[in-house]
């Protein structure tokens, strides 16, 4: 029979070759909790398991990305009792000073080609970029997996997307992301995995794939997979640690799509989702004007290399307007480094923006700066639900546009600058 | 696996313009002001207390009472409360044509029956289905019955280990029961 992406993972998982609608015991390759779900996850362990062994120490993380380090003596409780339990238990801790969980993952190699990983990250589909199957669960769940190292899941139907057309030069993987969300609103795909096909999508780079990828929570999809590599993006994922281009999985000819859907970003230029859902995507024309506060650049969707590249290309050494400021927060150690080697970082500083250490920053109401009433920020970010960076409005823009409207004040086409 | 019997009178979230009400997520179901409350049983005030028109909700749900929603309930965060203050409440299942994924997990393994039926809307607007009705669900066949209309309908039916999960009371019963 012929399978899709995702129908091949879980068989691959359950001994059994699955179908659509089918629950299943997968297997899992990793089981993670982070600082968010993770303290809730030791309680009931305890409670469940007592001092009993999690199933293997070798595939069990704490990822510590939230609130990093802690501002709160909440978060420094939770924190506490994370690493006193993964002490106990002996597997590893990924703490605060590493960066957002999911892309440490991806980094040291412990997601990859074909595995299957679940957090209590509502995010993790975004190792979808790199052809893992990751998904975000409950401390209940997550819970049961550290102990068994299994869960139950319902197998997905898989919907294809067929990305036609040319973007303008001026768009960036941000701007397709956010278009190919407004296109497929929460309904689309909602509950389903989604292969990414089209000329447009292929050229992606691999920190462009984490960008599209991370957002299919936005689309309320289960999964998103890019599978075309290109020539840049398999010798970027070679590079990876453990990353074994072999079990690389595409679907098969005559596999069975629940839809087929034709999305066209012929000429597609800069775009904005304006406040308070992720969805509501405008072309920045329809904005261009708006007077801004603050900006943000970082997040699990916009924190890679290539995104403050970008940044500092449209920043160029200028001064950011007086009367806004610009956090930038890294996802990970790795990208900082990176960046501090490339001299970025001295250029964002020279600018005049923050530059924090690695974690999901001021994506939620993490380490770096809520949004007070009134306020309005543009952000990389993939989220700007009312109240979920504070009680300001946010926007979400590509790095490149937050960068030109914060030397604006407002909101810009990086063409203007 | 032997069938699962449910009836409870029901409660149709609707706006005030009598729609039925979608995408109603988890700060509205439970509002994270309240996230650091543990004991399950204080969680049951809080229910739907965020959300228009509904903030009175615990004060009026009974014991046995069902939820009816509109699709996608539940969208949003992973948080376990937004499940566990229906329980607290005593709801004995929610009704919509579809869930949040991370909030269908977390209900299934509290043993919540959340029960997907695609057709509710067109119920509603028919006028086949209103607030205190009482609704009979049978999980394992997927039928459906809307007593005091006397009209039947279908759902997605519980199977395998999701059904197993929900008669066990909650996933980790049923994990115990298994080592047993
Ligand atoms: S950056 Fe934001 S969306 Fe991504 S994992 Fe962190 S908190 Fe979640």
């Amino acid at each position: 029979m012929s399978l899709t992406i995702i129908e091949k993972i879980i068989s691959n998982h359950s001994g059994q070759q699955v179908k659509p609608g089918e629950i299943v015991w997968m297997n899992l390759d990793l089981v993670s909790a982070r600082d968010f779900g993770g303290p809730n996850v030791v309680k009931h362990y305890r409670r469940e398991y007592d001092d009993a062994r999690v199933f293997d120490a070798s595939r069990v993380v704490f990822t510590f990305d939230l609130c990093v380090p802690a501002c709160t003596l909440k978060y420094a409780d939770n924190q506490q009792v994370c690493r006193e339990f993964a002490r106990q238990q002996g597997f590893r801790v990924f703490d605060v000073d590493q960066g957002i969980g999911s892309h440490v993952m991806i980094e040291q190699g412990l997601a990859g080609p074909g595995k299957t990983v679940v957090g209590t990250d509502s995010h993790l589909n975004i190792l979808g970029a790199v052809g893992c199957f990751g998904q975000g669960m409950g401390d209940v769940d997550i819970t049961f997996s550290f102990r068994t190292g299994r869960t139950w899941f319902e197998v997905p139907s898989t919907v294809m997307v067929q990305v036609k057309g040319q973007p303008s030069t001026l768009a960036t993987p941000k701007d397709l992301t956010l278009f190919l969300c407004k296109s497929l609103g929460t309904k689309k795909v909602a509950l389903k995995a989604v292969e990414f096909y089209g000329e447009a999508v292929r050229a992606l780079s691999l920190d462009g794939r984490i960008t599209l990828c991370s957002m299919v929570t936005e689309m309320a999809g289960i999964v998103g997979f890019v599978p075309e590599l290109n020539e840049a993006v398999q010798a970027k994922m070679m590079a990876l640690p453990c990353f074994d281009l072999k079990n690389w999985i595409a679907s098969d000819q005559g596999a069975q799509y629940d839809e087929i859907i034709e999305v066209d970003v012929s000429g597609l230029g800069p775009q904005v989702a304006v406040p308070y859902l992720p969805h509501q995507v405008r072309d920045i024309e329809e904005v261009q004007g708006t007077k801004i506060d603050t900006g943000f650049i970082g997040s699990c969707t916009n924190g890679r290399g290539e995104d403050f590249r970008q940044a500092a290309q449209i920043l160029k050494g200028q001064k950011i307007k007086e009367g806004v400021t610009l956090k930038c927060v890294p996802a990970t150690r790795q990208v900082y480094r990176q960046l501090l080697e490339e001299g970025i970082l001295e250029s964002l500083i020279n600018s005049g923006a923050i530059v924090s250490n690695p974690g999901c920053g001021g994506c939620a109401e993490g380490h770096v700066g809520l949004t007070g009433e009134g306020e309005v920020q543009i952000s990389t970010g993939n989220r700007n639900f009312y109240g979920k960076q504070g009680k300001g409005k946010t926007y979400l823009a590509s790095p490149a546009v937050v960068a030109a409207s914060c030397l604006a004040g407002e909101i810009i086409s990086p063409e203007e600058i | 696996m032997s069938e699962i019997i449910i009836e409870g009178r029901c409660w149709v979230l609707v706006d005030k313009d009598g729609f039925l009400i979608e995408d109603i997520d988890t700060d509205q179901i439970y509002h994270n002001a309240y996230l650091h409350l543990t004991d399950r049983k204080l969680m049951g005030q809080y229910a739907l207390g965020n959300l228009e028109g509904w903030q009175d909700f615990a004060q009026k749900a009974r014991p046995g009472d069902i939820v009816v929603a509109g699709r996608n309930f539940g969208a949003g965060s992973s948080r376990q409360q937004a499940v566990d203050c229906f329980l607290a409440l005593g709801i004995a299942a929610i009704v919509a044509p579809s869930f949040g994924a991370i909030y269908f997990r977390n209900a299934v393994n509290s043993a919540l029956p959340v029960i997907r039926w695609a057709q509710v809307d067109e119920w509603i607007r028919g006028n086949n289905l209103k607030s205190s009705d009482r609704l009979q669900l049978k999980l394992a066949t997927g039928q459906g019955r809307n007593v005091n209309r006397n009209l039947d309908f279908c759902f997605t039916p519980f199977s395998g280990v999701q059904l197993a999960i929900i008669q066990a009371g909650g996933l980790f019963n049923y994990a115990h029961q298994l080592e047993r």
